[in-house]
């Protein structure tokens, strides 16, 4: 635990005897209004579309001929702006509506000249919008993670670098003397991300390394992405926001040092565990295999850190959405991170690799786990932006409970039929026949789970509705501040009730 | 940890770190592979095809009048690959073949022996795939006739009912046959039930070819060095 006063003080809502600190947060929290509504109304609208793309997707795994005769829209095309939409339209507007804010906060740095990161929300939405429009039209390239055509790209260079100047100018005029585990990550986020693109867009589009490097470059790069951008945005978020929601400090200033490290170490060598029994050379895909396995440290570190500052305050955290939404994702963290870490031993990896196993892990981290948090962090963003209260809190549990069921509905979905495709696919009769020897019947056996697949598609696209309405109805609506001080809660709280 | 030069230099070297020994290192020998032969033996010290090559780190020549591999794509093949990477076909179908005893890929019939890095060093873009939604395509074109391709892109129903992978029919063009010249030898047969109206039919477009060479080109049926056929 920290033995600062004023990093408990900062942290915690009890801290408000403090008049000027809550003056500065509120200058902060003006001086962000208008980048970070930008950010996020564009990422609720990637949100959107996003979806639509998924569910078309989605049905046309099970239905080839539903759309089947337009070309913009084949399997592989919408599937490719599906993830685009969601990675670079929405994860990534809305990391750069949270996580500049977030980090002017507990700089306490007011983020002057915001109209450079407006320009770079104008930037940011022009690249993603040529990026997926390529994609559509036919000019996407075969990398996965880095589908979008190569004009894209400069803008998108552009735009991290003008974003994360402000992050970093926030944290280097801090006006604190402590630092919170929370800066550490985005700083290091901000740093990782344009480098990996800068590097991957090198070496698989402007001059491609040979033969299976572009592999390994690929997976290094796609897996970075997940593992040293989006965790860490995320894991950031989670330690901003569980202390200051539930008012009482993180559990653990060491352990949290410790989970920062370990993740910054084991997980960028990751990624090349999707190549397993790959064509490239073996001791890489042995690294990669210690390293998914390590990971378990940095996992169980946040995840014991995270639950021990919430224990015993579970009712205080259903009540609210923010908490409600992050502690999900955290938990998430935890199970989507042991299951990756079992998916690179080389036995399970035989059987999910190759299936729609991983598509249902992918999913769980960059939904279950990023997404939920990042909602999290909306709910508690956007009212103090906007100095007024959500509208709706019935629109907010449709969310919760459309996201947070598609969401386990489809991981299961997409784990158990995959698990089955995977087992089918490698099982062999006694004397070395392959037992589903038409591969057909395999992939008449994954249909009932591509279909409950679509299903949860569905959930998730009400609970992005109700989100996407109340979001809207919020920044239009008319009350004023002061009207409604009260947060919004979901359920009684222990002193309510 | 308050320091911003600390924090920088450490999530620098971590990142430098792997960088350098899954990406950098992997290049440092791989781009020292050249197509070979499957023949150790160089018994007349001529210019041989393909080159040199190395083996454990030791470089050797090829055996002269014996084809090196691989070969790169040309022609239709290569605009064809072109194609199938603008389809998304990597989405559902991997190219790259496990060795026996890891995967059924051997006993599926997926190839005779598993695929090295050196298969892929003619490639521009190496799309070795994550997904088997459908089956590898590793060695597609040893698999089906022309005509096969052609059907199974314009309608998998035709060839593989229940399938799940798309229609490929707007690489097609639906035309009147022509009153003069009679049907087109380009156009395909199809069974009955997929026929367009009488007096139409069906004719693949450029990119269809192109695809369909692009498939008719992938073979790994060659030995090299460091790989013999699975017996
Ligand atoms: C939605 C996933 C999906 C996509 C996208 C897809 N396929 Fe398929 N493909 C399948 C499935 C499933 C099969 C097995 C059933 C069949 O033969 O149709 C298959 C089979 C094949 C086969 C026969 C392989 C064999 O050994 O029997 C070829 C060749 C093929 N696909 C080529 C392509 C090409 C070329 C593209 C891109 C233009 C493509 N596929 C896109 C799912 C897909």
């Amino acid at each position: 635990m920290s033995s600062n006063p004023s990093l408990l003080q900062s942290l915690s809502p009890t801290g408000d005897a403090d008049i000027s600190l809550k003056a500065r947060l509120g200058e902060v929290d003006a001086s962000m209004r208008k980048p970070a509504m930008l950010f996020l109304v564009s990422a609720v609208f990637w949100l959107l579309l996003g979806t639509v793309f998924a569910l078309v997707a989605a049905i046309k795994a099970t239905n080839p001929d539903f759309l089947g005769g337009t070309e913009w829209l084949t399997f592989g095309r919408v599937r490719s702006a599906h993830l685009n939409a969601m990675i670079f339209g929405w994860g990534n507007n809305v990391i750069f509506a949270v996580a500049p804010w977030i980090m002017g906060r507990l700089s306490r740095a007011r983020i002057r000249h915001t109209s450079i990161l407006l320009i770079a929300g104008i930037f940011w939405n022009i690249a993603v919008t040529v990026g997926i429009f390529g994609i559509l039209r036919g000019d996407m390239i075969g990398v996965e993670w880095l589908e979008m055509p190569s004009y894209a790209a400069p803008l998108i260079i552009i735009t991290y670098a003008l974003v994360g100047v402000w992050v970093i100018i926030a944290f280097r005029w801090r006006q604190t003397d402590h630092v919170y585990v929370s800066q550490w990550y985005l700083l290091a986020a901000f740093f990782w991300l344009p480098w990996l693109y800068t590097v991957a867009q090198i070496m698989l589009i402007f001059e491609p390394a040979t033969g299976v490097v572009q592999s390994l470059t690929n997976w290094w790069f796609a897996h970075n992405v997940l593992g040293l951008w989006l965790t860490p945005i995320a894991l950031g978020v989670a330690y901003y926001l569980i202390p200051k929601v539930l008012g009482r400090p993180i559990h653990s200033y060491y352990l949290s040092v410790v989970g920062f490290w370990a993740l910054a170490l084991f997980y960028n060598w990751a990624g090349v565990h999707h190549l397993i029994g790959g064509p490239v050379p073996a001791w890489v895909i042995s690294a990669g295999t210690v390293a998914s396995v390590m990971m378990v440290i940095p996992v169980l570190v946040v995840g014991i850190n995270h639950h021990l500052t919430v224990v015993g305050l579970h009712k205080e955290g259903w009540a609210s959405p923010t908490i409600r939404f992050v502690m999900f994702g955290a938990i998430n963290y935890t199970f989507v991170s042991l299951t990756g870490s079992l998916m690179a031993l080389r036995h399970v990896n035989e059987v999910t690799h190759f299936t729609h196993f991983t598509v249902g892990h992918a999913h769980h981290g960059v939904y279950a786990f990023f997404t939920m948090i990042m909602f999290g962090a909306v709910y508690y963003m956007m009212p103090r932006l906007l100095l007024r209260e959500w509208p709706n809190a019935f629109l907010i549990k449709v969310h919760w409970w459309m996201a947070g069921m598609g969401i386990l509905l489809m991981v299961v979905a997409l784990q158990v039929g995959g698990w089955i495709q995977g087992l089918q696919m490698n099982a062999l009769n006694e004397d070395g026949t392959p037992v589903y020897s038409s591969f057909i019947q395999i992939v008449e056996n994954t249909r009932p789970w591509l279909w409950l697949r679509s299903l949860s598609g569905l959930m998730i696209l009400i609970g992005h509705l109700a989100f996407g309405v109340n979001v809207f109805w919020m920044i239009f609506s008319r009350r004023r501040a002061g009207e409604q001080t009260a947060p919004t809660l979901l359920s009684p709280t222990t002193e309510q009730a | 940890m308050k320091s911003l030069p600390l924090i920088f230099l450490g999530v620098f070297f971590t990142l430098a770190f792997s960088w350098t020994g899954i990406v950098l290192t992997s290049q440092i020998q791989l781009k020292e592979f050249t197509p070979a032969t499957p023949d150790l033996v160089d018994s007349q010290d001529q210019p041989a095809p393909g080159g040199k090559y190395l083996v454990d780190g030791e470089t050797i020549k090829n055996t002269p009048g014996m084809t090196a591999n691989p070969q790169p794509l040309v022609g239709e093949a290569q605009r064809g690959k072109l194609v199938y990477q603008q389809m998304g076909c990597l989405y559902c179908h991997s190219q790259q073949v496990r060795r026996q005893g890891f995967g059924a890929d051997f006993e599926r019939g997926w190839g005779q022996r598993q695929s090295v890095p050196r298969d892929y060093i003619e490639q521009d873009r190496v799309m070795l795939g994550t997904m088997r939604t459908g089956p590898d395509l590793t060695n597609v074109g040893l698999r089906y006739s022309e005509l096969w391709q052609f059907q199974h892109l314009y309608d998998p129903q035709i060839t593989s009912p229940g399938s799940i992978m798309p229609p490929y029919g707007f690489l097609f063009e639906v035309r009147e046959i022509s009153p003069l010249t009679g049907p087109s030898a380009e156009a395909i047969e199809l069974p009955e039930a997929y026929q367009p109206p009488a007096g139409y039919e069906v004719v693949p477009s450029r990119r269809a070819k192109d695809l369909v060479a692009y498939l008719m080109s992938l073979h790994q049926d060659y030995e090299l060095p460091e790989i013999k056929f699975t017996q």
